[in-house]
């Protein structure tokens, strides 16, 4: 089955991005395909390369960067709403240059890109599963 | 691209948190994707459709002038809570007069919100393909 994910909270503070981890990593091993991992709300926060959790906890970022969710042409399948992670100061090098920005915090098994990609993400799968409050 | 059935399930009140907003965000972006989109409220989500919002006095912008807009969208139906807004002391006169221009019929306007109960919500809501939640 073709699945995708949208996660709606932050790591850490919520354990929503750490279920939808754990339903995904149990849906590739079950042999299920991971169509796209989209991260609105505060979940765009999942996506920080500058996230340093305490040694002997879990590490959110690194867990889904570990999945390795690709498509066809090699770009991650994480996708982080552009429109969400601006507002909330989450910028690839892309959006740092647009926007006058000195420094990104997008990691690089992820990338930032438009709502569209949610709708895409409904449409081309066989279920959509949301992670949130 | 086929079309689906989506449906946005709003569900919490349109400040206090940016659910409400950010959904609604999701909701204009889906019109250009030429689906069935549909629109339900339950809980406190009916709040997001009180007429004579004025969030000024807490510094936020009232976004609810953009509901009036997705009927030209072709974004019409509108399915809110009979119990949820029962139980907030509210009726179908304390919501926007949202409304629609059916082509079919001279473009005449129609009302877009449909007072549902939950039963017939869950009815609604098992014949969808995508249920979006916020």
């Amino acid at each position: 089955m073709k699945i995708s994910i949208q996660i709606n909270e932050g790591p850490y503070q919520h354990q929503a991005s750490d279920t939808a981890y754990q339903f995904a990593k149990a849906a590739i091993a079950k042999g299920h395909e991971i169509f796209r991992v989209f991260f609105y709300h505060d979940g765009v926060d999942n996506a920080s390369r500058f996230t340093i959790p305490p040694q002997d906890d879990r590490n959110v970022v690194s867990n889904w960067a570990s999945l390795d969710i690709k498509n066809a042409d090699g770009e991650p399948e994480l996708v982080v709403c552009v429109a969400a992670a601006l507002r909330r100061g989450m910028l690839d090098e892309g959006e740092a240059g647009k926007n006058g920005v000195d420094g990104n915090n997008i990691h690089p098994a992820f990338r930032i890109s438009g709502l569209g990609q949610l709708i895409e993400a409904g449409i081309q799968s066989d279920r959509l599963v949301v992670f949130g409050d | 691209m086929s079309t689906k059935k989506f449906m946005y399930l709003n569900r919490r009140a349109p400040y206090g948190t940016v659910y409400a907003l950010e959904s609604l965000e999701v909701v204009l972006v889906a019109a250009a994707f030429d689906q069935d989109v549909s629109l339900s409220f339950i809980d406190d989500g009916v709040y997001q459709l009180v007429e004579g919002q004025n969030p000024e006095g807490i510094g936020m912008k009232n976004f609810s002038k953009t509901f009036h807009a997705l009927g030209d969208y072709d974004i019409k139906q509108f399915y809110v809570s009979a119990e949820s807004l029962e139980e907030r002391g509210l009726s179908l006169d304390d919501l926007m007069p949202l409304v629609w221009e059916d082509e079919d019929d001279d473009w005449a306007e129609k009302p877009s919100i449909k007072v549902v109960s939950n039963a017939e919500l869950t009815k609604i809501m098992s014949e969808q393909d995508v249920c979006l939640s916020f």
